[in-house]
């Protein structure tokens, strides 16, 4: 993977295929303190406590197709290569969520990408599915809730193309105005 | 920040187009992209995004782009299977931005088959 935002979408496909209604991804940034903490929390099916201890191992997985499972794995890494951390935390019926924290200053770290890619592909391919993106940048926080947007549509797919170019549009907006510097009123 | 009220707006105009785009007509195309980890590492997202903003500019109402999981032929990712009412299945692989907007072009719009880039051509080249 060439970016974190890879990483995230790869991630945020096990909620999918976990049957999940509600998947949440945060990502916490401390530019003084150079963090950087992703998690993707999803409320599907979780895992049995044998799973959980089985899911990083890359040669493990609950697929017949074939005998490997990298995506785990590959994001673990990602975070371990800049002396960050990972966790997975799931409960079966509950739900999983996968955290990644890593130390921005590291000169292992990856660059996070397009996020706003990984978003969009995760709403329009599973419009019957809710997102929340979440994004704090050194406090400041920008947030991105489908359904918010699905209550405004009513009987409008969320992924109309009209639509789908306004929830681009919204969170590239969203990410630029977290970006810019604090405006004095 | 977009607002709320600008996606109000937006969703009346869309509903006009709504009872034109029919989610499961067997008259459909289907374009499906490979987003498992060995898609997604070989460049899947841009080929996807490219799929998806093709077929809104052009306003195909007939096409549906979705996605898979792997399907086993991780080294010809990122692939694209088109799906056509008729039957006829095409398996498109090592695709880019690029090669999807001439599938969209030539296949899509136009119903000829790119031949350059399925998995006939490219798997028997070397």
């Amino acid at each position: 993977m060439q970016e974190l935002s890879l990483n995230v979408l790869d991630i945020a496909q096990n909620s999918v295929r976990a049957k999940a209604t509600l998947v949440t991804i945060s990502m916490d940034e401390d530019t003084k303190e150079k963090t950087l903490t992703i998690s993707i929390a999803d409320n599907g099916c979780g895992m049995t406590k044998e799973q959980v201890a089985h899911a990083m191992d890359p040669f493990f997985t609950t697929r017949t197709t074939r005998k490997v499972g990298l995506g785990i794995s590959f994001f673990k890494l990602t975070a371990e290569a800049t002396g960050g951390d990972f966790s997975i935390e799931s409960e079966l019926g509950k739900g999983t969520t996968t955290t990644a924290s890593y130390h921005t200053g590291h000169i292992d770290m990856m660059p996070v990408g397009d996020m706003v890619s990984t978003m969009v592909s995760l709403i329009s391919m599973n419009p019957e599915m809710d997102f929340v993106f979440r994004h704090t940048l050194d406090g400041k926080t920008f947030t991105l809730d489908t359904r918010e947007l699905k209550a405004v549509l009513e009987d409008v797919p969320i992924n109309s193309p009209e639509v789908v170019l306004f929830i681009r549009d919204s969170l590239t907006e969203g990410e630029q105005e977290l970006k810019q510097p604090e405006q004095a009123n | 920040m977009k607002s709320l009220e600008e996606l109000r707006a937006i969703r009346d105009r869309a509903r006009v187009n709504v009872h034109l785009r029919k989610e499961n007509s067997p008259d459909n195309i289907r374009v499906v992209v490979g987003m498992a980890t060995c898609g997604i590492a070989a460049g899947a997202r841009p080929v996807l995004t490219t799929f998806t903003d093709e077929v809104a500019k052009r306003g195909l109402q007939n096409v549906m782009v979705t996605q898979t999981g792997c399907i086993g032929l991780c080294q010809y990712e990122p692939i694209v299977e088109v799906y056509e009412p008729d039957g006829k299945v095409t398996t498109y692989v090592k695709m880019t931005p690029e090669k999807a907007v001439q599938v969209v072009n030539d296949h899509l719009v136009n119903g000829k088959v790119v031949n350059d880039f399925t998995i006939g051509s490219v798997g028997t080249m070397k």
